[in-house]
Formats: structure tokens, C-alpha cells, sequence
């Protein structure tokens, strides 16, 4: 379970909604520079993981360590879990406590992006102001705090440029430079899917959590698209965390595979070894437990 | 209406209708539409309950009244269906070319916008060489002051509601706030107006921040609920705190914005005297004109640059996404509170320029009509259009005048007529009628704040308006 270099450690992960477990004591790692995959069947609890990944949710119980910069010296990590802050923020690396800070303080300073599993652009907005928005945070500062810009400051007008610099990149690597001045909501099912992905990236993070991807695409979208994150991960030196349902995608791109099932973990590992689990297996097709039982005895013998 | 729906489609469902078939389907659903008048005229129009000679109560039967809305109800229907299929025609037909449209509209805007200011400018003079100096007066006042006030209030506004998409109904609570925020500084420290309209907007801009703590968790009703109740709250505590802002009886003697110092009365020190011209209450109201108009120049110049700038981008971001925007790292709770706070500000500095212009101010004049006829003003022009809030807010308060005008009118209708008050049957008829032909305002697409290659208007179906 453990990676060499964890990125993001997921230890003992749990969210209740009142009487219903959604995620029941659920641990896992994504290495740093890998693509990995979260799946499972319907309502297993993936995206309730996302949530709390991003902050969107307050987990009930557990710890959700992401390390910038290296690995976290564990007497560092306890010594911050200990203190109750929410980060410890050095030149050599810092370590973030997600499970203890709001979503867009996850989004802003741990740098995890996520897109949704139903798009959520802004619609009347351009394709361009959806890349701009992205990238609040570093304007707002080249802004002086929107005193510097009101007056015209040189320093907001340059790095409004290189915003633009910047989502023109990601126009040009998601292919959508020709509707770049098109509103958000007019453009077709697939190039909403693959603006999501652009918007995420303008933020420049170390993480990035995709939840459904490919639902609704045709195969050839789905093909460009496994391209596509391939390429990022070269290019970025970025992790992915990622939702699938489509097992071409998971199996094609993902460097290692969790498996939820009801909330918990049910496989992890290769996609090779995960596709192969008799538990995998019994959780998509609903085997009966017997039959399982049977097929790990068979699988030990 | 429903009753008159189906009819009407059928005609149009058959390739190529006669005209007779159309006439015939025409009266039928006229007819249709005649018997619904009659069905409301009859328990709302028919009988009316007066007293006799004796104080005795008897109903008075008014028959003619009914016949009357049911032939008006059926004529104007009548008419629509006749009449309709010419104006089908002709907003079928420029679909085709849609990008020179969109161009053109845009520079039929931006020359709307360059000629109204530069004839806002010449106003006052414009007024003084058409109408003279007795007729003048009135003019710029009630129509150009009066009508700038409204102007700023709707710009500050749509901050909230047009970019943020923040239901605001208590708008007028800063705009109190920086009118009483004046009126005490006045009194009690001897502030002169030019320090007191920054310290205005600075208290309503608080009182901004500290409305918007309570309301950010709300989202669409119960947002505008609370803000409404907001603005009463704020009414109530001006009405009954006697001691501080004397409650119904208001606060009078504040004085009226100075030219550099010098005030505009007869006196030797005045205005008049300093540069050698003969008295007159005119060059008060000319001055106060093109402070209100500069006021109002600032709040759109300021808009204007803020919707380039993270923040603006920030407000209209979260308008059509609040999940999305805190999934990219922006603060959701500052970006609103910032909304509500530049919004009242502005709401602020309009409360504080109405104080000094006035010269007394009471709670009467701070209810919940003025916040509704600003968020009218907001909605009729086009949320987050400058130019359409512009537009609306000259025919909304400029139309309230015009009515005051219509003396004639009496000719017609006998001398008991009164125009203004029928200023409201007006408003909601033109609201109605608006609301159909245009629903989402006047001018109700969006132009974008950046753009790579071409600026194209965003449509209006597609901008959100915000849930809270």
C-alpha cells in the first residue's frame, strides 16, 4: 500500500452522513508522479473520497497528509498533526493536513484541482474568462488586493498577460484555442469536458483529481483524452487522481488502481493484478460470497 | 389565457392558411379570450356596493363596465392574432446574419453611451437656453439630479445583484446609512459635505460587511428575505432611536455642498459674489448636478475597471458557479462580502450627495419602495449592464415626471384627472409588457472582460443569475 514517495496518503479515512457509512476506515497512497485510480461500482463511496480530498466535505475521522517538495519526516508529520495547525509550510517542503482545511484553501495553497463528475463551468462566461478565473489567486496578488489594479498598475496589466499566456497554452493543448472568445455553455459535450480539465490546470497544481473524465464521450474523445492526461503527466511532472468508470481509460493510463466497494478497500495495486482480483471481480458482477470463497481458496491452491 | 391557446396554434399547424380560416380562428379565440374577461369582470366589475340618501348600503349594478373590458379584452386580442404573424415574419428573418448584428448592436451601444454623455454635460445649459432660467431650475432638478441619484443607486446595485448575483431587497438601508451618517456628522462634529460623502461611503460600506456576515450562508429567497428585512430593521432603528436621529421628525439644516469652499448663497462670501455674478438659486442646482454627475461617472468608471479585475471576475464567476469557484482556490466569503461592501459603498455615497442636496432628511424617506424601484431598475435594464440600468433608470423616475407633466391629459379625461396617480398602473403594465418582450432585461447580453481574438456578446440564456 504504501508508495516510495507518497504525494497524497489517505490513513484511515472515514465520513458518516448520519447513520449511512459512506467511506469505512479507508487508507491509501498516490505516488508522486503517478496516475492513480479510484474505482468501483456504483455508490462505493469514490467521490465522497474526492470530496474530502478537496476539502468539500469534513471527514468524520482519519488523516489526509499531502507533501509538496519530498517526503514528509515523519517527526515533522506528527509534530504538525499534534500542533493542530493545518500546514507547516518550509523551503524544504511543506505538508498539508486536507482533512483540516476549506476547499478553496486545499485548491489555493496545497494545490489540488478537481473537476466535477457533472461539468461545472461558468457558463456565460467565455472559454478565455473560465482560464482567467483559474488563476485568481496569483492576479488578485499581482492586483495589490484590486487597489493596485484599479489604479492601473503596470505590474496587473503584465501579469494579466501572462495569464493569458498561460490559457492560451492550455487552449492550444486542449484544442480549444479556435472557441477561446465562445461562451462556456455554448460549446459541445466533449470540449466542456476538456475546458474542466484546462480550467483545473490554469490553477498549476501538484494534484489533480478527475471524476469522471470520460463519462459521456465517445471513444474516440475518450481515446484523445488518455492522450491528453498522458501528455500533462509528462509535461508537468504532475499526480492524478482519478475516477473511472470506463476500464479502457483506467487500465490504459493508471499506474496503480484502489478499489472501493461500500466504502471500503477492496484491491489495490497494478491495474494487471487488480483486474484479475476475485474481489474486484464479485464487487462489478456481484458474485455471491460463497462463490468468492471458493474462488480464493482456488486462487491459494 | 389558456383557454385561448389551443385555437390559435391550429392555424399555423396547416401549411399555407387562408386568410378567412385565419379570421375565423382568430374571433374564435377571441371569443375565448372574451369569455375568461367575463368571467373576471362579473365578481370583480359588476356590482358595486355604494350608500343612498340615508346612509343605507345598496349595490349598484354596472353592467357597461363589464361589456366594457369584455370588448376591450376581445379587440385586443383579436388584434394581437391578426397582427402577430407580420411581426413573426420579420424576427424570423435576421437570424441569418447574427454576427454584423451582434457588431452593430455594440456600436449602436457604444454611441448611446458617448452621446449621453456628452449631452448629460451640456444638460444644465441645454435647459437654461431652452426652457429659461424660471423653467430651468425644474428641470435639472427633478429630472437630471433626480434621475442621476437613481442612476448611481442602480450602478452600486447591480455590483450585488447584476455581477455577484446576490438578491439585495434592503438596498436602501445604505443608502440611509449614508445619508444619516452625513446628517449626524453635520451635526454633531461640524463636518462639512466634501468630508463627510467619503466618510458615508465608508459607513455604508460597513454596514455592508455587516450584513453580509448573517447572509452568506443564503442563498435566492431567503436571501433577499433577510436583506429585505435588513432595510426595515434599519428604518425601524432610524424611526424609534428619537434621542440620535429625532425618529419621524427627521434632520434638518444640513448643509449644501461648497465650490471650493466658497457656499452658494447671496452672501459676500458666496459663490455669486467671489466670481462676480448676479445671485441665484441656479448655480446650487447646476453645481449639485454635476456632483451627482460626476458620483455617478465614478461608480460606473469604478464597475467598469473592477469587472477587469480578479475580483469583478470573481463576482461573476461566483454568479454562475459558487462550487466551481471554491474548487479553483477563490474565497467565496470575501469575494461576497467585498460585492456587498463596494455595493453599499456606492449606495453610500448616493445617501450622503441625497442629505446634502435635500437639506433634511427623514425615515419617509428610506422605505422599502425605493429598494424596490432600484432592484426594478436593475432588473429592467439588464442585470450587470451599465448601459441598460442607465436606460431604465431615465425611463422609470424620468417617467414618474413625465406623468406630473401630462396636464393636458386633462383635457381629455376631465379635470379630476389625476396622472400621477396612475404612476404605478403605468410601471406594472410597462413591467409586464418588458418582462415578455425582453426577460431578462433591456439589454440582456453579456460582454466579456477579456478576450483573445474577437469580443462576441455572450447570449443571455446562457448567463446565469445567480442563486445567492
Amino acid at each position: 500500500m504504501s508508495a516510495a514517495d507518497p504525494l497524497l496518503a489517505v490513513e484511515h479515512l472515514s465520513m458518516r452522513f448520519g447513520g449511512l457509512i459512506a467511506i469505512d476506515d479507508l487508507s491509501f497512497a498516490a505516488a508522486r508522479g503517478e496516475i492513480t485510480a479510484i474505482i468501483g461500482p456504483n455508490g462505493a463511496g469514490k467521490t465522497t473520497v474526492f470530496n474530502c480530498v478537496t476539502g468539500f466535505y469534513k471527514p468524520s475521522g482519519g488523516r489526509i497528509v499531502l507533501s509538496l517538495g519530498g517526503p514528509p519526516a515523519p517527526e515533522a508529520l506528527d509534530t504538525l498533526t499534534a500542533s493542530g495547525r493545518r500546514s507547516r509550510v518550509t523551503a524544504a517542503g511543506s505538508i498539508f493536513l486536507l482533512e483540516r482545511m476549506p476547499d478553496h484553501e486545499v485548491a489555493a495553497h496545497a494545490k489540488v484541482a478537481r473537476t466535477f463528475q457533472n461539468i461545472r463551468l461558468f457558463p456565460g462566461m467565455t472559454v478565455l474568462e473560465n482560464l482567467i478565473v483559474a488563476q485568481h489567486n496569483p492576479l488578485m496578488r499581482a492586483s495589490g488586493w484590486t487597489v493596485l489594479g484599479l489604479l492601473g498598475a503596470r505590474r496587473y496589466l503584465a501579469a494579466e498577460r501572462q495569464a493569458v499566456d498561460r490559457a492560451r497554452y492550455w487552449l492550444d493543448q486542449t484544442a480549444l484555442t479556435d472557441r477561446a472568445d465562445d461562451a462556456a455553455g455554448d460549446l459541445p459535450y466533449g470540449a466542456q469536458r476538456r475546458l474542466e480539465i484546462a480550467r483545473a490546470m490554469c490553477t498549476q497544481p501538484q494534484l489533480l483529481c478527475l471524476d469522471e473524465p470520460a463519462a459521456g464521450l465517445n471513444p474516440r474523445e475518450t481515446a484523445d483524452l488518455t492522450e491528453l492526461l498522458q501528455s500533462i503527466r509528462r509535461a508537468h511532472a504532475l499526480s492524478i487522481l482519478l475516477i473511472e468508470h470506463d476500464m479502457s481509460v483506467v487500465m490504459g493510463i493508471s499506474d496503480h488502481v484502489v478499489v472501493l466497494d461500500y466504502g471500503q478497500k477492496i484491491a489495490d495495486g497494478a491495474p494487471e493484478s487488480v483486474r484479475n482480483d476475485p474481489k474486484v471481480i464479485a464487487a462489478y458482477l456481484g458474485v455471491e460470497d460463497r462463490e468468492v470463497a471458493e474462488a480464493e481458496a482456488e486462487i491459494a491452491r | 389565457m389558456a383557454v385561448a391557446v389551443p385555437s390559435s396554434v391550429s392555424p399555423a399547424g396547416s401549411d399555407t392558411p387562408s386568410v378567412g380560416s385565419r379570421l375565423v380562428a382568430a374571433v374564435k379565440d377571441a371569443a375565448g379570450t372574451a369569455l375568461l374577461a367575463l368571467g373576471l369582470a362579473v365578481p370583480i366589475l359588476a356590482l358595486r356596493l355604494d350608500q343612498d340618501i340615508n346612509n343605507q348600503p345598496f349595490l349598484r349594478p354596472r353592467w357597461d363596465y363589464v361589456a366594457t373590458a369584455v370588448a376591450v379584452a376581445f379587440a385586443a386580442r383579436l388584434a394581437y392574432l391578426l397582427i402577430r404573424p407580420a411581426f413573426a415574419g420579420r424576427r424570423a428573418a435576421p437570424t441569418r446574419a447574427t454576427a454584423p448584428a451582434a457588431t452593430s448592436a455594440r456600436r449602436i451601444a457604444q454611441a448611446l453611451a458617448v452621446g449621453g454623455l456628452i449631452l448629460l454635460v451640456i444638460y444644465p445649459l441645454l435647459m437654461l437656453a431652452l426652457v429659461g432660467r424660471a423653467g430651468a431650475i425644474k428641470w435639472i432638478d427633478n429630472f437630471g439630479i433626480q434621475i442621476l441619484i437613481y442612476v448611481m443607486l442602480g450602478w452600486g446595485l447591480n455590483i450585488v445583484v447584476g455581477l455577484a448575483g446576490l438578491l439585495d431587497l434592503g438596498y436602501v438601508a445604505f443608502y440611509a446609512v449614508g445619508a444619516y451618517s452625513t446628517a449626524l456628522l453635520v451635526h454633531n462634529f461640524g463636518f462639512g459635505f466634501w468630508l463627510c460623502l467619503p466618510l458615508a461611503g465608508i459607513f455604508a460600506a460597513l454596514w455592508g460587511i455587516l450584513l453580509g456576515f448573517p447572509v452568506l450562508r443564503l442563498r435566492g429567497d431567503y436571501l433577499a428575505i433577510v436583506t429585505l428585512a435588513f432595510g426595515e430593521i434599519i428604518r425601524l432603528v432610524l424611526i424609534n432611536w428619537v434621542p440620535v436621529t429625532n425618529g419621524y421628525a427627521g434632520i434638518s439644516g444640513i448643509p449644501r455642498p461648497t465650490f471650493f469652499g466658497l457656499p452658494f448663497n447671496a452672501s459676500d462670501e458666496g459663490f455669486a459674489a467671489f466670481f462676480g455674478l448676479e445671485f441665484t438659486p441656479l448655480h446650487r442646482t447646476i453645481f449639485l448636478f454635476y456632483v451627482i454627475l460626476a458620483l455617478a461617472l465614478l461608480t460606473n468608471w469604478v464597475t467598469l475597471r473592477l469587472r477587469r479585475l480578479p475580483v469583478g471576475r470573481a463576482w461573476e464567476a461566483l454568479r454562475e458557479d459558487e462550487i466551481a469557484c471554491r474548487s479553483l482556490g477563490i474565497n467565496t466569503t470575501n469575494t461576497k462580502l467585498t460585492a456587498f461592501a463596494i455595493g453599499a459603498g456606492f449606495g453610500g455615497f448616493a445617501g450622503s450627495f441625497f442629505a446634502a442636496r435635500q437639506g433634511f432628511i427623514s425615515p419617509e424617506s428610506f422605505t422599502f419602495m425605493e429598494s424596490a424601484i432600484v432592484v426594478a431598475i436593475v432588473v429592467l435594464g439588464g442585470m450587470g449592464s451599465q448601459l441598460g440600468v442607465a436606460i431604465a433608470a431615465i425611463a422609470m423616475i424620468g417617467g414618474t415626471e413625465i406623468l406630473r407633466e401630462l396636464d393636458w391629459l386633462k383635457q381629455v379625461f376631465g379635470p379630476d384627472f389625476e396622472p400621477t396617480q396612475y404612476r404605478m398602473l403605468v410601471f406594472g403594465l410597462a413591467m409586464v409588457v418588458l418582462m415578455i418582450w425582453r426577460p431578462r432585461g433591456l439589454i440582456a447580453t453579456r460582454q466579456p472582460s477579456i478576450f483573445l481574438r474577437e469580443r462576441r456578446a455572450v447570449k443571455a440564456s446562457l448567463v446565469k443569475e445567480g442563486r445567492g
